[in-house]
């Protein structure tokens, strides 16, 4: 079959280039990596930052670095780093999924009302809980912010079945739910006692990796990397979906199940991450868009082409934030919104193809 | 491998408004049939129970005399091909991909030698190999729906349902998919079903015709049989004259709605 030898070849060359943008993407993220944990406050360099790394990967080559430079990078810049991969890579990937499955652009991962619910849940332990981040009220801001997430994904959930699940039930009713919540967190900063907890709240809620340790890297990564493998996995049910939910129940393909499933890794991949970070927006939403003009819309490329985007786009950013105001840090939010727009504008207005519909 | 479709006493209805009753017919393999009627007759909610898209209530269709409800996910689309009334995508996939997506109850995850011979094979028979790789969303309408029809002819069914397949067409590609259905039926015999809104259309390619009216079988049979002055003013309410068309088949053609019979003939007398 000469045809479908033809046929391969053509398709093969769009495959050859999307494996290739992976590959690439994979490559700039590592050296983005080892470039972030060089760059800041005090005396560690390039050369010493790839040394500590390679020591640590490599304990039998027997080289030789400073404690403090050791401590610097390996324990203090590098676990950061590694967080900001995984926060973007899972916030992205949950954005990329939400908006094939919601067919919507402006899904971001939060469209269930989770960034309004993990705020509330993290206010009413900086305020009413032990009163302070650090320590035992470390863990209740955490425990907190990811309780009502799932919460929010819950109510999201019980009020669309009603609903019999249609996706514009499960837009509204998580607009709805969140709008709730964050009333439910102004209203509590408003009661707040002490301004200090206030302060805290804000700064809470614009999000930010400076918290990262070894320990939440720990926590973070086996979630996001499972949730992320099993979003890839429904990227063929998400393709059939794009052609309409009839289409997608004539070719097997049961849409409020494959719904119900997404709801549910977003759910958990976005809870863990901002329950250790903070609101960190814009990634989730963006990231995809970028992700759909370089490679195209098969979520099989998609999903993970978006989550190594979106890494990208949070190294970053988090580097830059780190950088610009020494001693002080910007909160990444900030750098994440004007490093991307003008990237974003930059491809919107160049691009050749309408990305969608 | 022929199969023959039963409906059996189908009744189907939306929130309690009861949109089909008591459908009865047969299809066998290698048939066309089209389904008439005015519209909100239940013509595409009929061929959505086929399909299972809409549940129906427990043996009302029947595959060789096996309920659809038995059914697994992955095995009615390998049986049951459909195209639907518009179709549009949300995201810019190619030909190829679009097509791909019939290959869904096959496919696990990577593609084997046979998903690419079969779409290859498909898009030639439907001549629209030379776009594989171009967007469907920038395609004209004709070309889509032969990219949708390929979709549904890679899953390798025994029954094709058509919703409106020739509505939004010029003439030339109304004929093109019509004559690709009396391919499909004669070759692979593959049942086809269709609705259709066109009555000179059905009566060409049908092998039988289903007139639905409210829901409710009005008259089955060959177009013959079907197409009559009286079927088309119960069913449309609207006066016709029946001729036979050069191609032998009855050539149904309506009367404005203010004219008589007699005022028809004296506006027109080439028709006496």
């Amino acid at each position: 079959m000469s045809k479908a030898v033809e046929l391969k070849r053509l398709y093969g060359k769009g495959k050859k280039r999307k494996v290739l943008a992976l590959f690439l993407l994979v490559i700039s993220i590592f050296s983005a990596m080892v470039v972030s944990v060089s760059l800041g406050a005090g005396s560690p360099r390039f050369g010493d930052a790839v040394k500590v790394i390679a020591s640590k990967l490599f304990p039998f080559l027997g080289i030789e670095v400073g404690t403090i430079t050791q401590t610097i990078i390996w324990n203090l810049r590098l676990p950061r780093a590694i967080m900001a991969i995984i926060a973007g890579a899972g916030l992205a990937a949950s954005g990329a999924t939400m908006q094939g499955v919601l067919r919507n652009p402006l899904v971001s991962s939060y469209i269930l009302g989770i960034s309004a619910a993990a705020g509330f849940g993290a206010a009413l332990a900086i305020v009413f809980g032990a009163g302070v981040i650090g320590g035992y009220g470390h863990y209740l801001v955490i425990a907190n912010a990811f309780l009502f997430s799932v919460l929010a994904m819950v109510m999201v959930y019980c009020i669309a079945r009603i609903r019999a699940m249609t996706i514009e039930t499960v837009i509204l009713a998580g607009v709805a739910v969140g709008y709730l919540f964050s009333a439910m967190l102004s209203l509590i900063q408003y009661l707040a006692p002490q301004s200090e907890a206030v302060r805290a709240v804000v700064f809470w809620l614009m999000g930010g990796l400076d918290s990262a340790t070894w320990q939440s890297v720990q926590v973070v990564s086996p979630i996001v990397l499972v949730t992320v493998a099993l979003m890839v996995f429904q990227s063929w049910n998400i393709n059939v979906l794009s052609m309409g939910e009839d289409v997608a129940a004539s070719l097997g393909v049961n849409s409020k199940r494959v719904l119900a499933i997404t709801m549910v890794l977003e759910t958990l991949a976005t809870a863990t991450i901002i329950a250790f970070t903070g609101v960190i927006g814009f990634v989730c939403l963006i990231s995809p868009h970028i992700t759909r003009m370089i490679i195209g819309s098969d979520h099989r490329f998609l999903i993970p082409c978006s989550a190594l985007v979106g890494a990208c786009l949070l190294l970053c950013s988090d580097t830059v934030a780190r950088l610009v105001l020494q001693p002080a840090e910007l909160p990444v939010g900030i750098v994440t919104s004007m490093l991307g727009v003008p990237f974003f504008l930059y491809i919107l207005v160049s691009r050749r193809r309408q990305s969608w519909r | 491998m022929a199969l023959r479709l039963t409906i059996n006493k189908l009744s189907f209805n939306y929130a309690s408004v009861p949109i089909l009753r008591d459908v009865e017919f047969c299809v066998e393999s290698g048939e066309i049939v089209s389904i008439l009627g005015p519209n909100g007759s239940g013509k595409s909610t009929l061929l959505r129970c086929i399909n299972r898209i809409l549940k129906t209530q427990q043996n009302a269709v029947l595959i060789d005399g096996k309920d659809i409800g038995s059914f697994s996910l992955k095995e009615l689309p390998k049986i049951i091909g459909y195209v639907p009334q518009t179709s549009t995508s949300t995201f810019p996939f190619t030909v190829f991909d679009v097509v791909l997506m019939g290959r869904k109850p096959y496919v696990h995850w990577s593609l084997s030698e046979r998903d690419y011979e079969i779409v290859a094979e498909t898009l030639e028979f439907l001549g629209i190999q030379g776009f594989a790789m171009r967007h469907f969303n920038e395609l004209s309408g004709g070309e889509q729906q032969k990219v949708i029809i390929a979709r549904a002819l890679v899953q390798e069914p025994q029954i094709l349902l058509l919703d409106e397949p020739t509505s939004s067409l010029d003439i030339k590609h109304q004929l093109e998919i019509l004559c690709i259905m009396r391919d499909l039926a004669q070759a692979r015999h593959c049942s086809v079903i269709m609705a259709l809104h066109d009555l000179n259309l059905a009566s060409r390619f049908s092998d039988r015709i289903l007139m639905l009216k409210k829901g409710c079988v009005f008259a089955v049979g060959t177009p013959e049989e079907v197409l009559t002055k009286e079927n088309v003013k119960a069913v449309y309410d609207i006066n016709a004259y029946i001729t036979n068309s050069v191609l032998g088949r009855p050539q149904v053609t309506p009367l404005p709605p203010e004219m008589n019979h007699g005022g028809m003939l004296r506006a027109h007398p080439e028709v006496a």
